[in-house]
């Protein structure tokens, strides 16, 4: 328990706990005191000295002063504002008073004090005072600097070094010329800077402001909108500032502030020129605008039709990891109801597709187990199969945060990925041999009694067959099949084992392999085996790339489950939505995304539906995606943008971007958030919850919703994990499911007394090799992931001017002895071939990957890398092998 | 670079952490004459200090350069005594004869040219310093002089 303090404060007894500050405490009690440095989620600095104030008699800056017991603290006495005055003044001798025409006109801390304290001139200009003439800087895609306008408070600085952990910005010079800058005052582009723009976020003044609002509107006039970031499965909520239709700058973030590159710079897509803005229907090579209601009642028209001719099996719809829980959720509704098929999927086949399968068999239920923000206290966090820093910026802020913490960071991962830097264990296993080296971290943690003996015999079953298959997983063992020093091996396992938290991270890296739910067992295993499940900043922790692919997984857009996860099998359950919907439903589940594409080519799939989804950049072995897409019959799309895939189309449907509708998304830590509608949709698109009511009621089966809030209504009714859920109760911060009731506050973290399925269950697991083993034809590794400044198959992010020069085209990293052996320079142009095809890129030669190893970005329709990924899958769920396909890399003739 | 891998081997000898960090800046110096921005980016990676730190320190003491320095020092001082005797003007004319530009270096790099405050040594003023050996009470004759004398020696070692 921590311990309280007592003290006056302006004649107020006021009673914090130990270590708050004077400044804090004042808070605390009503008392405001002018600060400019201070930041509450950075360390005190006592640099701008605004906030003195008197203590006993002594004047002291209250921002880094703790309170102690019996202080008696004046916060306005005369002495303490004239002096506040004069540090003012000072302040502003060297900030140059354009405030006319300066973004933060309206929103400057700075200014806001002048204005209370009535500074209209100042005594103490002189010639040294130059730093204010400074020209400002732009030479990076999204942050402006104007040196004149910084007041040194270091709250840059701070946020760069002790939130974001690059530090990339310090002092520099001394005296009147002090500036902050960077390193030799290059470029940021051109430091380990990520451009997340916590810096603007925190600057108090205009010194750091975005790019894009410059002139774009004053602070009084920009509308408000609180929505959800689109882009990754973090969930930052946000703030929209828009003015005339337009999105002028974000705000907001985890914990108020804390964005990424993307959410923060990257939403600008939503004013592209060329959004999809009417339906068009193909004509002969091309496409002719139609009205909607020629376009809906042709997209019903001919589904019908096949349905007659072939069933309704022969219709496949793919829904969208992006579209809302209110637009997935009658997406799978119209398949099932109006077409009459379980034929639905989306890209979470692709994703994790594993995790649901495998956490499923393990606990029961097929999330992520724990909450971003236990992260913190988490005393050993394993990262494996997941480029944290890159594809979930938020989390991996977080698991910086707890390293410097002292916490200890574990990755097991074949690239060197940034947080293998920080990491006290890097483990770089041979792509596709994750199993092997779990069970390895298993057979040590057993041999060296690290086990949790009793959270085995509470609460787990099939120890005893566990035991006996990692037996022969023993360091040496592992060595040989994943080439993971014994050594190594052994002290990571051990590092893990004596965790008191530990937490576990994966993504793709772990799942996208023929052995992937096998993959997700094995760490399920090592979490029961640890205890690491069921308490605050433990668990096993998939982590999911899209904004709502934990939403559309939970909504049932998935060919097997209906929402909420309850089984089709189950005859009960069907009775309850057959009851509900009032329709008998199919009970044979549906295909998946990669079967959809195999029937289509088999003649056995002729109609799609895609809603929301590029399989032209996303699938694997794209020639055979383009082939099935082809042959296809009849194929609608919707979508915000022409892409890859709907040149396939027979009718596009123009959607709705995020930005302009209401909905629900669900991110990774199962939080349930409100999306508000902050624009109209350009020119006749409309949300995709209305196109799919339309389109339903053309085919036959009327659905009518007023507000997307009574799509959540009718979830909730059926859906015990959402049962509590309702736009009333998602203002703020939202509901973490399971939420079974309307009283129910939500679950930050799962399986705290039992498991969904009553015991957590050990499964005993073997290593297999991938599907795919490196030849002397294709001698190399492929492994395929994302980068930091593009999202997916770039549909938004390659229309973002300044994503899109930061990296405008796909690239290969090769080991410095493959690309010697091969007479490959860094930078020159290459050929990357598989069995299935091949592509033609720039080759950065890093030590990143390991010798044997290359990786490309999968992010680029023109250099697909999924023109070389196999699809071979997983027998239990399906997913592709994404990670490790074999290759040839050649120079090309010059 | 040879001479730089040299030099970064000598500096960082025995150091450790970011407390060492002004030493090893000050053999760095000894040893290349000034700090230039690839060494100062290995002293950071070397003794785990952020560059823009490295960056901030480098810049903040008066005792640091990030440019080349010319092979002879020479120091005006400009503290009361040397001023009121005219020391601006031994200033400005070494300046013109050296032809020293923003930079603070001769145009054929052979001198840099520095101001410094009071060096203790009224009596002699105008002071001037050359690579520590001090030539007082000078006078814009004596400047042509030292020039003279500062490129004969230029010569001598070419």
């Amino acid at each position: 328990m921590e311990r309280l303090v007592k003290l006056r404060i302006d004649g107020q007894e006021v009673e914090v706990p130990e270590g708050t500050t004077v400044l804090e405490a004042a808070e605390a009690a009503g008392i405001e005191i002018p600060h400019l440095c201070h930041h509450p989620e950075l360390s005190p600095v006592a640099l701008c000295r605004l906030c003195l104030v008197e203590v006993d008699g002594r004047l002291l800056t209250s921002c880094n002063t703790p309170v102690r017991a019996g202080m008696e603290v004046r916060t306005a006495t005369e002495r303490v504002k004239r002096l506040r005055r004069l540090v003012l003044e000072l302040i502003l001798s060297d900030h140059p008073l354009d405030c006319l025409t300066c973004e933060r006109n309206g929103s400057c801390e700075l200014q806001r004090y002048a204005y209370e304290f009535g500074i209209e001139e100042n005594r103490f200009v002189g010639p040294d005072h130059a730093r204010r003439e400074l020209p400002p800087r732009e030479d990076n895609p999204f942050i402006r600097y104007e040196p004149g306008k910084c007041i040194l408070c270091a709250r840059c600085i701070r946020v760069c070094d002790e939130v974001q952990d690059r530090h990339v910005l310090d002092f520099a010079f001394r005296g009147f010329s002090t500036q902050v800058v960077t390193f030799l005052e290059r470029p940021l582009t051109e430091t380990d800077c990520e451009l997340c723009g916590q810096c603007v976020a925190v600057c108090p003044t205009g010194a750091l402001t975005e790019k894009e609002r410059r002139f774009k509107g004053r602070e009084w006039e920009l509308e408000r909108v609180e929505t959800v970031c689109p882009f990754c499965g973090c969930g930052c909520r946000i703030t929209l500032h828009l003015k005339g239709g337009r999105i002028v700058k974000v705000s907001g973030g985890y914990r108020g502030f804390r964005l990424c590159v993307k959410g923060r710079f990257g939403l600008t897509f939503v004013h592209r020129e060329d959004r999809l803005k009417v339906p068009l229907i193909r004509e002969g090579d091309g496409f002719r605008e139609a009205s909607w209601d020629e376009a809906l009642g042709y997209v019903a028209e001919r589904l019908l039709e096949i349905k007659e001719k072939y069933g309704p099996d022969a219709i496949a719809g793919l829904a969208s990891a992006k579209c809302t829980n209110e637009e997935n959720y009658l997406f799978q509704k119209l398949i099932r109801a109006a077409i009459g098929t379980n034929n639905v999927d989306h890209c979470a086949r692709l994703c994790h597709a594993p995790t649901v399968a495998g956490l499923v068999a393990a606990f029961g239920s097929g999330a992520m187990t724990n909450s971003i923000d236990e992260i913190l206290d988490a005393d050993c966090i394993l990262v494996t199969g997941s480029n944290t820093t890159e594809a979930h910026p938020i989390v991996a802020q977080e698991i910086r945060r707890a390293v410097r913490r002292g916490g200890t960071l574990i990755v097991v991962d074949p690239r060197r990925i940034e947080l293998a830097e920080l990491a006290h264990f890097h483990l770089r296993q041979r792509p596709g041999t994750d199993v092997a080296w779990i069970n390895g971290f298993c057979h040590l943690i057993l041999e060296e009694g690290l086990w949790d003996e009793e959270f085995v015999r509470e609460r787990c079953e099939n120890f005893e067959e566990f035991a006996r298959a990692v037996e022969r997983y023993t360091p040496e063992y592992v060595e040989e099949i994943t080439g993971i020093p014994a050594a190594l091996l052994r002290e990571a396992a051990r590092a893990f084992g004596r965790a008191q938290r530990g937490m576990i991270f994966y993504s793709m890296g772990l799942t996208q392999h023929t052995s992937g739910t096998d993959n997700v067992l094995a760490i399920a295993n090592l979490a029961l085996l640890t205890g690491n499940v069921g308490r605050r900043s433990t668990g096993v922790n998939p982590l999911r790339g899209q904004n709502n692919v934990q939403g559309a997984c939970d909504l049932a857009a998935l060919p097997n489950v209906l929402p909420g996860y309850q089984k089709l099998s189950d005859r009960e359950v069907r009775g309850k939505f057959e009851a509900a919907w009032g329709v008998k439903l199919p009970e044979k589940p549906g295909l998946t995304v990669v079967e959809m594409f195999q029937a289509a080519l088999a003649g056995e799939v002729r109609g799609m539906l895609i809603m929301g989804e590029n399989p032209m950049v996303s699938d694997p072995d794209i020639s055979h995606v383009a082939e099935a897409l082809e042959k296809l019959e009849f194929l609608a799309v919707i979508d915000i943008f022409p892409n890859e895939t709907t040149r396939f189309a027979d009718v596009i449907l123009p959607a709705a971007s995020f930005a302009e509708k209401d909905g629900t998304f669900t991110s990774t830590e199962r939080r349930v958030q409100r999306l508000r509608r902050a624009l109209d949709p350009p020119g006749e698109a409309r949300p995709d919850w209305e196109i799919l009511c339309e389109l339903s009621t053309r085919l036959g089966y009327p659905m009518s919703y007023r507000h997307p809030g009574e799509i959540m209504d009718e979830i909730a009714s059926l859906t015990p994990i959402y049962g509590g859920i309702s736009y009333r109760r998602l203002e703020g911060e939202g509901l973490q499911w399971p939420c079974p009731s309307p009283d129910h506050p939500g679950t930050p973290f799962l399986h705290k007394d039992r498991f969904p399925r009553g015991k957590g269950r050990f499964h005993a697991v073997e290593f297999r090799e991938p599907a795919e083993l490196p030849d002397a034809e294709y001698p190399l590794i492929l492994t395929t992931g994302r980068v930091l400044w593009h999202f997916h198959s770039r549909t938004m992010t390659g229309r973002v001017e300044g994503l899109h020069e930061l990296v405008p085209e796909a690239y290969v990293e090769i080991n410095p002895a493959d690309a010697g052996g091969l007479g490959i320079r860094d930078g020159e142009r290459v050929r990357v071939s598989s069995r299935r095809g091949s592509i033609e890129l720039v080759a950065k030669v890093t030590e990143r990957v390991p010798q044997g190893t290359v990786f490309i970005p999968f992010h680029f329709g023109d250099q697909a890398a999924n023109v070389l990924t196999n699809p071979a899958l997983d027998p239990v769920s399906k997913i592709p092998e994404y990670k490790a396909c074999a290759v040839r890399v050649e120079p090309i003739e010059r | 670079m040879a001479d730089l891998e040299a030099a970064l081997s000598v500096a960082l000898q025995g150091a450790k952490g970011p407390g060492a960090l002004v030493p090893v800046l000050q053999r760095l110096q000894g040893e290349l004459g000034y700090l230039p921005g690839p060494a100062l980016e290995e002293v950071a990676r070397r003794l785990g200090i952020p560059p823009a730190r490295v960056f901030g320190v480098a810049t903040f003491y008066s005792q640091f350069s990030l440019k080349p320095k010319g092979k002879h020092l020479v120091r005006v001082c400009l503290g009361t005594a040397c001023h009121v005797r005219g020391a601006p003007q031994i200033l400005a004319e070494l300046s013109r004869q050296l032809e020293v530009g923003e930079d603070g270096l001769s145009r054929d790099g052979l001198v840099s040219l520095e101001e410094v405050r009071c060096l203790g040594a009224c009596a002699l003023g105008p002071v001037v310093v050359v690579d520590g050996e001090y030539w007082g009470r000078m006078t814009p004759a004596k400047v042509t002089q030292l020039v003279r004398a500062l490129r004969e020696r230029g010569k001598g070692e070419a």
